[in-house]
């Protein structure tokens, strides 16, 4: 199953359009923008902003754009469960790998392989192609109508790269006065996006651009602890939607 | 008459509305049942109830002995043939078929009915190159290659051909002979007459009649079964 959907994926030109879109962003930016640290920020931000995007939108199509082959399968003699495992990996481990070597492959040809923060930011898009395609799945499964899963999980990933960022900010002025530095440090925990944001900016010690809290930062997501725990909601962001989606997918009437 | 299919007291209601009120019925082996209603009768719920792609209210569905539920072994029995075959765009047909084919295992016969269909030329394009009737044809391939004892068509020649179409009845016809049951619906009570033994006769959810084409003719006085079936519509029967 899984091999099969991999075989699908991978040649379907769209993957292979996102995968070239960061191997020719990455090249540009190692031409123009020097070398380094510099590059790895820039292209966090078309990370941050493009992976949730992409993975969302792949995702939602996967489960319902597909909706006659999948009655086809469920009719076969297969569990649903392992039905779902294999269409998750089976776009899940293309997207990640578009992202991984569309980034890799120019960076190597520069010459650029010790890089600091390349390893996080690899992990960071991986990852949150993983978080997202959870819960584009989740959506899939929850709506039958296309139209209204893509709206559910756009306005998620709406909410996680834009919303919340204006959300915390607001949080931030309102609330001035008030020693904020563990409330922030939660907010953060709770967005996947800004999650991944604020381990790179770490690993690449940009760690006083984000302000005051920067320091907080530091200290938490500095430690090992921070790390762990980063990454440890990370995965949940990746798990729980997956697992809430896969009930939903054994529940369901097609 | 052994039951290859049975259905006893199915129900199911989407949300507040119900659909299957309470169905019973039962697929010989060896025959060939249609179920015929106007739309929205259930048809379709019924049969995805029978496939485990609608999970029933009330009620049980017993294949060949084994009951459906969790347990998805008891689709090993069953070939189903959808409506509106769609397959992954960008694979060949012949990778469709090896994919479905690792999905069950099992032995199988695609060759021959690769030639029957006159598909083995096409089978290494991408399948969305293939035309509809192309595509209803790997369909049946699909259903059939495995020799299921029972058999689930939905709309079986629609889309196809009147060649294509013909040999598509014939085996039907010739897999009943061998003991294959068969559980098909149509629109087309051309087919109905040509193709079944046993007649369903679905409205709102529950059947208004259950028996042979003859018991049919008989009760209604109609010698087409499509007049037969229109007058069973109007309720006159």
């Amino acid at each position: 199953m899984l091999a099969f959907e991999l075989r699908n994926q991978l040649r379907s030109r769209w993957i292979l359009g996102y995968g070239l879109l960061f191997a020719l962003l990455t090249d540009a930016l190692l031409r123009f923008g020097g070398g380094g640290p510099r590059v790895v920020v820039s292209l966090l931000n078309v990370v941050l902003l493009v992976v949730p995007l992409v993975s969302v939108v792949f995702g939602t199509l996967h489960v319902s754009g597909a909706r006659e082959f999948l009655e086809l399968l469920l009719a076969q003699p297969v569990g649903r469960g392992s039905l779902y495992v294999g269409l998750y990996l089976g776009l899940g481990l293309p997207l990640a790998a578009a992202v991984t070597l569309g980034i890799t492959v120019p960076v190597l040809l520069h010459g650029g392989a010790g890089t600091p923060g390349l390893g996080v930011l690899l992990a960071a898009g991986a990852l949150l192609t993983f978080v997202f395609t959870s819960l584009a799945f989740l959506a899939g499964v929850r709506f039958d109508d296309r139209a209204k899963g893509l709206g559910a999980a756009l306005l998620a990933w709406f909410a996680a790269t834009v919303l919340y960022d204006g959300l915390v900010l607001l949080v931030a002025t309102l609330l001035a006065d008030y020693p904020l530095e563990a409330p922030m440090l939660g907010l953060t925990l709770l967005n996947p996006v800004d999650l991944a944001r604020v381990l790179l900016l770490l690993q690449v010690d940009a760690a006083a651009l984000m302000g005051y809290t920067g320091a907080v930062f530091e200290r938490f997501f500095g430690s090992s602890l921070g790390v762990l725990s980063a990454t440890g909601a990370l995965l949940l962001w990746t798990v729980v939607p997956f697992l809430l989606g896969l009930a939903g997918f054994r529940r369901k009437d097609f | 008459m052994t039951a290859a299919l049975e259905v006893t007291g199915l129900r199911k209601a989407f949300g507040r509305l119900p659909v299957l009120r309470g169905v019973d019925l039962a697929v010989g082996t060896g025959r060939v049942t249609a179920i015929v209603g106007p739309n929205a009768a259930g048809k379709s719920t019924l049969i995805k109830c029978v496939l485990g792609l609608v999970r029933p209210d009330a009620g049980r569905i017993v294949v060949l002995g084994q009951p459906v539920g969790a347990d998805p072994g008891y689709r090993h029995a069953i070939g189903y043939m959808p409506q509106l075959p769609r397959f992954p765009e960008n694979l060949t047909g012949r990778e469709v078929l090896a994919f479905l084919a690792d999905l069950r295992g099992g032995d199988e016969r695609a060759e021959p009915l690769l030639d029957a269909f006159h598909l083995q030329g096409a089978l290494d394009q991408p399948v969305r190159t293939l035309s509809g009737g192309t595509r209803q044809k790997l369909n049946a391939v699909v259903a059939l290659r495995h020799r299921p004892p029972v058999l689930v068509l939905d709309e079986p020649t629609a889309s196809l051909d009147p060649v294509a179409s013909g040999i598509r009845k014939d085996r039907v016809r010739r897999d009943a002979g061998d003991g294959t049951s068969v559980l098909l619906t149509s629109h087309v009570m051309a087919e109905v007459e040509e193709l079944a033994d046993d007649l369903v006769y679905l409205v709102e959810g529950t059947v208004r009649f259950h028996g042979t084409l003859d018991e049919l003719r008989l009760r209604t006085g109609e010698r087409r079964v499509e007049r037969a079936v229109a007058r069973l519509m109007r309720g006159a029967a």
